[in-house]
């Protein structure tokens, strides 16, 4: 991935405008990045916003921020998206990637299907998007 | 920002009782990326057809510094953009979960785009033809990494003010790129053009 194409406008308002964005935004007390101790990557390559991230059963948290808490609270009995998980954390899709991560990692949750970028996903699979095509014309 | 709460109700699933490494069955996933120029109805045709009302994901703001704003002169139709993706999901049978993604409104997000299209079946891309120039970006992208894509033409208030072949000769677009009225609010014209993508992702499999 490359940064925003236009670097001039980046640096006259860009960093002004972040902060006030970051304040109008409510009660997030500290800078998401913060969450993640800076890391901007999870350890796990290839998390797909679309990986799907369920709660294992019974995990003793260790770590126990709110984020994680709220993670785990969320997959508990659904399953659900990095991409959900992002919207309903009102966290950055960066950051929440690797916050499920490292709790992949830890054992405390489980993530199907976020297969990385070497290995085929489901789209590339005749029978998947035969199956894509039935499903969407019986709705 | 404003990130749109939903309280999802998904299907419950029985807790996963085994540690990581044997787990059970989870749906597979799949996605379609909704693309088109800023406003032109991305968020309403996701809406249309979503499961759950479309949620929004905030993606670049923090990680890449983008802290600007505007709404590229076309502010009287919408009167702010945001670095947000919204997103749908539809659960079909079969234990399928599609995801419809809509891309960010605005050229400078592009970054964004491979992110999106990583493992996606394509791409409808929606056309205002009053704003014919908002998707040619869109047609370039996904020409040039070769991403099947349709072109729905989003007609506001049920009114087609170009034909077909118009805007077909307008975008330069190959023969074999279908293109076709749509309406982003209707769930059934929703419903045909995702048919049609994934008809179209099947023929160039095939081929």
């Amino acid at each position: 991935m490359t940064g925003p194409t236009d670097p001039d406008r980046r640096s006259t308002a860009g960093h002004h405008d972040l902060y006030e964005e970051e304040t109008v935004e409510e009660a997030r007390v500290v800078r998401p990045y913060a969450l993640t101790r800076g890391r901007t990557r999870p350890v796990r390559a290839g998390l797909a916003l679309e990986a799907l991230v369920r709660g294992v059963t019974g995990a003793q948290d260790p770590v126990g921020t709110s984020e994680r808490r709220r993670i785990l609270d969320l997959t508990r009995d659904q399953i659900l998206s990095v991409a959900e998980l992002s919207a309903h954390l009102s966290l950055p899709l960066g950051v929440v990637r690797v916050l499920v991560g490292d709790l992949a990692d830890e054992g405390l949750v489980v993530v199907h299907s976020g297969s990385p970028a070497a290995t085929a996903s489901p789209a590339t699979n005749l029978k998947v998007l035969e199956s894509v095509l039935n499903g969407i014309s019986s709705l | 920002m404003a990130f749109p709460r939903s309280d999802v109700t998904v299907a419950p699933v029985p807790p996963a009782q085994q540690p990581a490494g044997s787990a059970p069955v989870a749906p597979i996933t799949v996605k379609i990326v909704v693309a088109g120029g800023f406003a032109v109805g991305k968020t309403t045709f996701i809406g249309s057809i979503s499961d759950i009302e479309p949620l929004s994901t905030e993606a670049a703001m923090t990680e890449h510094s983008v802290g600007v704003d505007d709404a590229g002169g076309v502010s009287d139709r919408k009167t702010s953009t945001t670095v947000a993706m919204d997103f749908g999901r539809i659960a079909l049978p079969g234990d399928l979960w599609l995801y419809l993604f809509g891309t960010p409104g605005q050229d400078r997000f592009h970054f964004m785009w491979d992110d999106l299209v990583t493992g996606a079946i394509g791409a409808v891309v929606l056309v205002d033809t009053e704003r014919l120039e908002s998707c040619f970006d869109a047609v370039d992208y996904f020409e040039a990494r070769q991403i099947p894509f349709v072109l729905a033409v989003n007609c506001f208030d049920g009114v087609a003010k170009h034909s077909i072949e118009d805007v077909r000769s307008a975008l330069a677009v190959r023969d074999e790129t279908p293109v076709f009225y749509t309406d982003a609010r209707n769930r059934q014209a929703t419903k045909q053009a995702l048919i049609t993508l994934v008809t179209l992702a099947m023929t160039r499999m095939q081929s």
